[in-house]
């Protein structure tokens, strides 16, 4: 596989370079490969470079997805 | 009056000096090095008389002995140094056996080139973690490699300690029933040495757990003298420490990842590099294996102490002749926790 | 852990067990392969195949980009390594892989050979620049996801003027595999293979977008279901793969919209386009050779290609014959299947592709799964005995 987490860019720094935090530890990585990155956003991070950014909303969406019941537990439940 | 000058020595230089090999040679560079470094800062009787063995006599009871070698890159490292984890290792391997530690010696070898003000400073933490410990360092020796033969510098530390009547304490004891506590949250050490590490640094405000757990055991076996099993689960971290103990005594286990203390920041340095937090190693932790019927007192008594205020019961003993140590997961599957393969590296995939 | 901590949720988890056990039909079975080892990784180590129902199994598939490397590459890396003036820079996942005669990057390290473990290719690309007098070469291994980096890395070279950096490229790429699974002439071999549906990649997807997968759900009618690698991605994607099976459908859905778009990421694509190229053919370790499956350095970034620049040939090296790792990566065998599982072939001693790394299915199945063996075999005797 590839190991990736999303993260959070904490600050941008020259060079395409970030910090981003995940969970209290932070780590400098590259922005080169994703345009338009801003501090606040969660990034996708590979071997020290971010992938692609991370949509909350779709996110969000997908979560939603999980917990949905499906028809025979809601035709079950009171 | 005599006619015969005192000598001028000039001291030894701890700010700008660094160790050549002559520290080693057995001549009066040696012995000045011995003199003002060793025994002033461990400083105590047996040092004192600057004989090459120290002699003490034996309390009653069943002795324990246990001898640990500590290389550790980099030396210093958020928490502590190669210094006073070479006091708290060994300490805390006599502590396992339910001893109370009495003496430590301890051996140095030192690279060509070493700072003495590195040095020093190590030497001055083994001399505090020796005297918080209450365990002197009463003999020792000291060796000079040429540069390029070294890490900078490596310790071997040896105790013995005294068993306490009616204590018996053995990785072979744990029996079917018996319940499995750690004491505190896992993974510390090994994460705060990594986030140190030529080219996998990262930030984290983690520190190494190290500390000597003797003070915890007395507690422990005070509480619960049929305690059955104690380990502290140093290289290889707490899961390889269970599959060993599985193996001695010949059983199986069952734990559950929910109740494995472990701190946020951890886990996230773990997920960063690819790693297993049960197989990363800790230098201030124990397991502790007891019949069910005392494991609540000895966690009360556990999380009374400072040492253990995070201890937590992880899981059961259990009748197995293949000696798996299975876990149930967060997400309410099992999985095996198999003895780790090699040494743990951080991945990409 | 935000957008990690919620997809491992236990609670949700029973849920959706639930919903998988309300949807899939007693009569049939559904056989889900999931490529990527970072699936295989999930679901042994949150032990998910206690969630699911009997008749959904899950095959593992090749993608851990350390288990398909043949052994052939490995020793070429082991050689460059020994060159007195090279320090070969390398992900920590390819350390401790045996080459032939049981000889591994570590070993060839304890013998002498400068090898470094680094964390990113610009680690690699720093130690040229402090070392100008070696030659500083990248092993660089990885599917879709682990290209563009090295891909930057090169041009990164280019611009600085280091004339002492070299990368060994050994890039794959993850829709030409899924394609050889299903059709390689190795399937007359081993029978139909049973795989009924595709987990698709998290991370390779991220990069190379959903579209390249729609080709095959149309082509071999295999639904492919992109998912992330959080355990509740996994269960979700088993959901819409039943699902689509249970409704005939052979789609490309996305059930990681939180990273992935049909497009993929076009920066790194123009990237990858700009210095890398097809190989015609590249071997697979446990598939064998695969058409258009792996990536060189272009003719233009000549001067950073280290095969080039060492001229390395290239020696295949077979796998033991018992080795079931072909059969096992097609879905026809299971890890327990194998004779040498667990006995000649343990992840202290691999003999095959699937053991070699901890996403590999047999290495995965050894460490995480294997006591179910056990369990499996003494209800099987008591079984008989009644």
């Amino acid at each position: 596989m590839c190991l990736a987490i999303p993260a959070r860019v904490e600050q941008r720094l020259d060079n395409d370079m970030a910090i981003v935090e995940m969970g209290g530890v932070r780590k400098e990585i590259s922005l080169a490969l994703v345009d338009g990155v801003e501090e606040g956003d969660y990034v996708i991070v590979h071997v020290g470079y971010a992938l692609n950014r991370l949509d909350p909303e779709e996110a969000e969406k997908t979560l939603a997805l999980f917990a949905q019941m499906n028809a025979l537990e809601q035709e079950a439940s009171p | 009056m005599s006619t015969v000058r005192k000598d001028y020595v000039r001291p030894v230089d701890f700010k700008h000096g660094c160790v050549d090999m002559t520290h080693g040679g057995g001549g009066r560079a040696m012995a000045q090095l011995v003199e003002e470094l060793f025994v002033g800062a461990f400083d105590n009787e047996w040092l004192r008389q600057m004989n090459d063995q120290a002699s003490f006599a034996a309390p009653p009871g069943r002795l324990v002995m246990a001898t640990d070698s500590h290389v550790v890159s980099p030396l210093f490292f958020p928490g502590g140094d190669i210094g006073c984890l070479s006091v708290h290792g060994t300490i805390n391997d006599v502590a396992m056996a339910g001893a109370r530690p009495l003496h430590l010696s301890a051996s140095f070898i030192l690279e060509e080139g070493f700072p003495l003000k590195d040095l020093k400073r190590i030497v001055e933490s083994m001399a505090r973690a020796a005297q918080e410990a209450g365990v002197p360092i009463i003999t020792g020796d000291t060796k000079v490699v040429e540069q390029g033969k070294g890490d900078g510098v490596f310790i071997t530390t040896t105790g013995i300690g005294v068993v306490p009547e009616g204590v018996h304490i053995s990785g072979d004891r744990a029996r079917p029933g018996d319940k499995i506590l750690v004491s505190g949250t896992i993974g510390d050490h090994g994460v705060a040495i990594m986030s140190l590490r030529e080219n996998l640094s990262f930030g984290t405000t983690i520190a190494s757990d190290t500390a000597a757990l003797h003070g915890l055991v007395a507690a422990m076996v005070e509480a619960v003298p049929d305690i059955h099993c104690l380990r502290d689960p140093t290289r290889g971290g707490l899961g390889s420490t269970l599959n060993e103990l599985a193996r001695q005594s010949d059983v199986g286990m069952r734990i559950r990842e929910e109740d494995i203390p472990m701190q946020p920041e951890v886990r996230a340095a773990c997920e960063f590099l690819g790693l297993d937090p049960l197989y990363v190693a800790n230098e201030g932790k124990l397991i502790a294996i007891c019949p069910p019927e005392s494991a609540e007192r000895l966690l009360e008594v556990m999380r009374a102490h400072p040492l253990g205020r995070n201890a937590a019961i992880i899981g059961e003993v259990r009748e197995d002749p293949h000696h798996f140590v299975e876990m149930e997961t967060v997400f309410g599957g099992n999985r095996m926790v198999d003895w780790l393969t090699g040494e743990q590296l951080p991945r990409i995939c | 852990m935000k957008y990690v901590d919620e997809f491992r949720d236990g609670r949700l988890a029973r849920k959706l067990a639930r919903d998988i056990a309300a949807a899939v039909l007693p009569d049939r079975s559904y056989n889900l392969m999931e490529f990527c080892g970072g699936h295989t990784h999930a679901i042994s180590r949150y032990g998910i195949h206690d969630l699911l129902p009997a008749n959904v199994r899950m095959i593992h598939g090749p993608g851990c980009p350390v288990c398909v490397l043949p052994v052939g590459r490995i020793d070429n890396a082991i050689a460059l390594a020994r060159e007195p003036n090279v320090t070969l820079c390398t992900y920590g996942d390819t350390l401790r892989v045996p080459g032939s005669g049981r000889v591994s990057l570590l070993k060839a390290k304890a013998e002498g050979a400068d090898v470094r473990m680094v964390y990113s290719v610009a680690d690699a690309l720093k130690i040229a620049q402090e070392l100008p007098e070696r030659e500083v070469v990248f092993f660089a291994i990885g599917f879709e996801t682990t290209t563009p980096p090295t891909a930057l890395a090169i041009k990164q070279a280019e611009q600085l003027g280091l004339r002492n950096f070299s990368v060994f490229c050994n890039h794959v790429l993850t829709p030409s595999a899924i394609q050889s699974i299903l059709e390689s002439p190795e399937v007359r071999q081993y029978g139909t293979v049973p795989v009924d549906g595709f987990i698709g990649p998290a991370h390779v997807s991220t990069v190379i977008g959903s579209r390249p997968y729609e080709y095959f759900a149309r082509e071999y009618q295999r639904p492919v279901v992109i998912a992330g690698f959080e355990p509740l991605d996994v269960m979700q994607a088993v959901l819409m793969l039943v699902r689509q099976l249970n409704e005939g459908r052979a789609e490309v859905e996305n059930e990681f919209t939180r990273a992935v778009t049909r497009e993929g990421n076009l920066k790194a694509q123009a990237l990858v386009a700009e210095v890398f190229e097809l190989r015609r053919a590249f071997e697979w370790r446990g598939l064998g050779i695969v058409p258009y499956s792996g990536l060189r350095i272009k003719w233009q970034y000549a001067a950073f290609d280290a095969e080039r620049r060492f001229a390395i040939p290239y020696i295949a090296a077979a796998d033991h014959k018992a080795c079931d790792c072909g059969a096992i990566l097609r879905g026809v065998k299971r890890p327990q299947d194998c004779k040498l599982f667990g006995t000649a072939c343990t992840p202290e001693n691999p003999m095959g592709s699937c053991m070699v790394s901890s996403e590999g299915a047999c290495a995965a199945h050894y460490t995480y799964g294997r006591y179910r063996d056990v369990v499996e075999k003494s209800s099987n005797t008591r079984a008989q005995r009644r």
